[in-house]
Parts: C-alpha cells; structure tokens; sequence
C-alpha cells in the first residue's frame, strides 16, 4: 500500500436542505422525549418560568413608578409667592410678565383675599383667623411650566430665575419627594438587575443539572451512537433542543405569571390612583422585560445545556 | 484494507495489549483472530475501530493512517467499520428497527432510503417479521444477529466481531459464522475474534493466532 503525504478524506454531508431538515426533525424528537415525562419537565420548566419571571415582573414594576413619578415631574408646579408689600394691581402685572415667559404654559393668580378665603375654607381655623387684623397671607402666582420644561433641575433653574423678580419674594418647588422617589426607584433597578443577573445564573445551573442528568441516563445510547459513527454535533444536537425546549417553557411560563400578575393588580391599582385623581394605570409589557423572557429564556438554556454536554459528553467514550 | 506497521499498545495501567503486531488484510478477505483472553484479540479491533489508538507503529485502514486521523474524522472512520459485540450493545428502549437504522439516521440518511435499507438488512439475517419488537423480548441468538444487521446497514467495507457467538450454542454459532462468510462472498473484509477454534476450522479461512500480544501463527501470513 503506497503511503500517501495526505490521506482520502471522508465524504460528509453538507447539503443544507438536508441538514435543515435533519435539524427540524431533532428538535421535535426532543420535543417528544420531554412531552413522555411531562410531569419532571413542567417542573423544570416552572422553575424556570419562575426565575424568568421575577426580575422581569419586578423590572415592569419599577417601570411604571417611573413613568408616574415622570408624569408627576413634568407637571410640579412653581409657587411664586409674592413680597407683602405688592398690591394686588402689581401681583396682577408680575402675573402677566410671567406668563408671558416662553417657559410658561399657564400661571395663575391667587390674590391675598382670594388665599384667605380659602384657607377659611379648607383648613378648619376660619374662626381663628376671624381674630387677625389683617390677612397674613401673601398672594400667591402659580405657575405651570411649559411642557419644554421636562426635568426637576430645568424646573428649578426656572424657580431660580424667577426668584430674581422684585415683586417676588419666594418662589418654591415642590419636587424633593419626586428627586426622592427617582432616586429610590434608580436603586430598586439596579437591585432588580442584579436579581436578574442572578435569576439568569440559576437558570443556566437549573439547565444544566438537568441536561446533565439526562446525559447520564442516556451514557450508554450515546456510546452506542458514537460507535456507529455519530459526530459530536450530532449527539449535542438532542441536548441542545432539550435546554432550548426548557428555555423556552420557562419563557411561556413566566409570560403567563407576569400577565396573571398584571391582571390581578390592575382593579387595586386602578382604584388607588382613582384616589388620587390620577388616570393613571399599570402599562402592559415593555419590551425589555418581554424580550428579556422570550429571547433570555431560550437563550440561557440554551447556554446552559451547552455548559452541561460540553463537560459532560466528551467523557462519555466507547469502549 | 487493513494492515498494522509494528504495532503496540499499552493501556495507562501499564499492561501492554499488544506489543510489535505486523499484519496485512487484503480488501475482501475474511480471517479469524483466535487466541488466549487477554492475548490482544480484543486491542486489535479496538485500535481498527479507533476505540483505542495504538501507543507506537501504525495502522492502516482503508489506505487512511489512522495515527493522523483528527478526532473530529474519528465518527466518519467508523462510519466505514462496522462492529459487531459479544454483547451486542443494543438500545434496549427501541424497536429492532431504530436500532438497526441507528447508523443510517447518524449519517443523515433520508426516511425512505432508512426503510428501505433496515429492510434489507433485516431480511439478510432473517428477522424481517420482528422490526416493531424491542430487542428484550428476542433470544441471545436473535439479539446477535439485530447487531450484526446494524453493523451491515451502512455495508461498510469493513467488519468486525469481537467473540459473535460467545454466549450462542454450536447451533446458532454455526448459524452466524455462516453469516459471515455469505457478506465476505459480496467483497466485505472481515476480521471475526473468537476463541471457538473448532468452529472455525471447517470454514478453511485464514486464522491468525495471537499470544501475549504477539502473532504467533498466521495460516495465511504474506500469502
């Protein structure tokens, strides 16, 4: 036998309708295999449905406060609160300059009697005031800033500026619970992301502890396979499917529990900002914590299931 | 076909399977490996089938050198070796059928083709009428010879038997060998390990002897 410098190599199959097709075919097998032991696999997938879900329901969570603390920003409000010395025909003119401001959308005044009037009303010390001799309170120009005005600092740069007039002798936002309800909702993201990060680590784990089990169950067919000549592709093929069919339940899943969630806390919510004269109510998903199920889910089992053959099936050798 | 250059094998353990083997199969010859347990009968068909690489020397299959043969060749050389076990090495949780398709489906063969193919080799060995029965429910012969289907499905140039008929009786042993001979009448090459010398003698094939390793008679040596 002459020896050749390079050896004849192997016909392989590189037709791609046919690998397609081989492919469609392995993943509904695995489909198959898991469906034969449904109980086990609905449990994994649970487990994974239920880790997906919280960061993502949480995430959703965090979402709205923003959105309703944003919508809160954009409408706060400027008291300008004018020097004692103003009468009300110059409190009437500062309320015009103001409102001429480009930043302005409305400003409106509450003259001195008008402030006491309605303190009278609503505050329950009517009698106690009948004993002043004079109105204590200063009129007041509320202004509602243009909605160019979007952020707390524009607001209150524009507080400043304000503060300058002569007539005015105090102009005040009220925007620090807002600043603080930012601030908190920024640190519950980050606490959210870093359950996410977590949750998603578990995910691979549960994957991978399962596709691993699986591995060893089936160690002898796989010996077998790669006796008759099965490629390493091939015996990953079945595993890989598994950890994609289990990411992909678990996404369902999860989907399932944040939208239950969502239904469940629509009524409550709706009644609280109803309290509060808000029309406010709880968005649908956004695309982040959707795509973070449905991609992420799959995604991550995937992976995990890719962790679990790639240390595992290479030690799986005929003998 | 298959031809081994001063072959050894020591395990990790220290145990030398085979040590300095020379040997030179023709393609479509059939010879019969014969020998002690533990005299390396079992090595040899590793080190063809790539179950184990050879620690020194060099083997040849196929005019491949299976010493330069990547890991990622190793399932497309089996491919082209098909083997047969004492044990037979079946999938107990599939019909007769899947397992005999097994080799066809790893290599990406398409349905029809699969059919048609199982049923042939199921007709070759006589078991036409059990492809829905799991392997469980047949006998040791039967179980035999589903493995030796599976092993001429793909009709691999080349086949191996690591002691067919260990656990059959005369009969049956008798039966497979018969077998055999019939796929090396159609150009397969094989390579049967076994100790049953009385078995083998009346086929007046060539028997290669081996004895610590070493092959120390070959009926048939450079002839």
């Amino acid at each position: 036998m002459a020896r050749r410098a390079r050896q004849p190599g192997f016909r392989r199959n590189r037709n791609p309708v046919t690998w397609l097709l081989r492919h469609a075919q392995m993943s509904l097998a695995s489909l198959g295999r898991l469906s034969r032991s449904p109980v086990s696999t609905l449990m994994t997938a649970a487990v994974i449905g239920i880790a997906l879900a919280l960061p993502s329901g949480l995430h959703l969570l965090v979402d709205n406060v923003r959105q309703l603390s944003s919508s809160w920003d954009g409408s706060a409000s400027i008291s300008l609160f004018l020097a004692d010395a103003v009468s009300d025909e110059q409190a009437a003119t500062v309320r015009e300059q103001v409102a001429r401001r480009p930043d302005v959308a409305e400003a409106q005044l509450i003259s001195r009697s008008a402030a006491l009037d309605e303190f009278r009303r609503l505050s329950g010390f009517g009698q106690a005031i009948e004993l002043l001799d004079h109105n204590p309170l200063p009129a007041v120009v509320l202004v509602r800033p243009a909605p160019t005005v979007q952020d707390a600092d524009a607001v209150g740069r524009m507080a400043a500026e304000l503060q300058n007039y002569r007539e005015i002798e105090l102009a005040q936002v009220d925007l620090q619970w807002v600043e603080r309800l930012g601030a908190i909702t920024g640190a519950i993201e980050r606490a959210v992301l870093i359950l996410a990060v977590l949750l998603a680590g578990a995910v691979l784990l549960i994957v991978g502890n399962t596709v691993r089990l699986e591995i060893q169950n089936r160690h002898s067919e796989i010996e077998i396979v790669k006796l008759v000549g099965g490629t390493d592709a091939f015996i990953r093929r079945p595993f890989l499917y598994e950890g994609l069919w289990y990411g992909l339940l678990g996404a369902a899943i999860a989907l399932t529990l944040v939208l239950t969630a969502l239904y469940l806390l629509d009524g409550p919510v709706e009644r609280l900002a109803g309290l509060y004269q808000s029309t406010f109510s709880l968005d649908v998903l956004d695309p982040i914590s959707l795509f973070g199920m449905l991609i992420g889910g799959p995604a991550l089992g995937l992976a995990g299931a890719w962790l679990a053959v790639g240390r595992h099936l290479a030690q799986v050798q005929p003998e | 076909m298959i031809r081994f250059d001063n072959v050894a094998k020591r395990y990790a353990t220290g145990h030398e399977g085979l040590s300095g083997v020379d040997l030179h199969l023709e393609t479509g010859e059939m010879a019969f490996l014969t020998g002690h347990s533990g005299a390396g009968k079992s090595t040899l068909l590793k080190l063809i089938g790539l179950l184990e690489r050879a620690t020194r020397g060099q083997v040849w299959v196929n005019e491949r050198n299976l010493n330069k043969l990547r890991a990622r060749d190793v399932p497309y050389h089996r491919r082209e070796v098909g083997m047969i076990f004492q044990d037979h090495r079946l999938l107990h949780d599939r019909t007769v059928f899947d397992n005999i398709a097994l080799p066809l489906v790893v290599a990406g063969m398409g349905h029809a083709e699969v059919t048609r193919r199982v049923r042939a080799a199921l007709d070759k060995v006589g078991l036409l009428k059990k492809d829905k029965v799991f392997p469980i429910s047949l006998s040791g012969g039967e179980q035999q010879r589903v493995g030796i289907a599976r092993a001429l499905v793909s009709k691999p140039p080349v086949l191996l038997a690591d002691e067919p008929t260990g656990n059959l009786d005369p009969e049956l042993s008798r039966e497979i060998m018969d077998l055999f001979v019939q796929f090396n009448q159609v150009g397969v090459t094989l390579l049967v390990a076994t100790h049953d010398v009385e078995l083998i003698s009346r086929l007046g094939k060539r028997i290669i002897k081996l004895r610590d390793g070493r092959v120390a008679a070959d009926s048939g040596a450079d002839g």
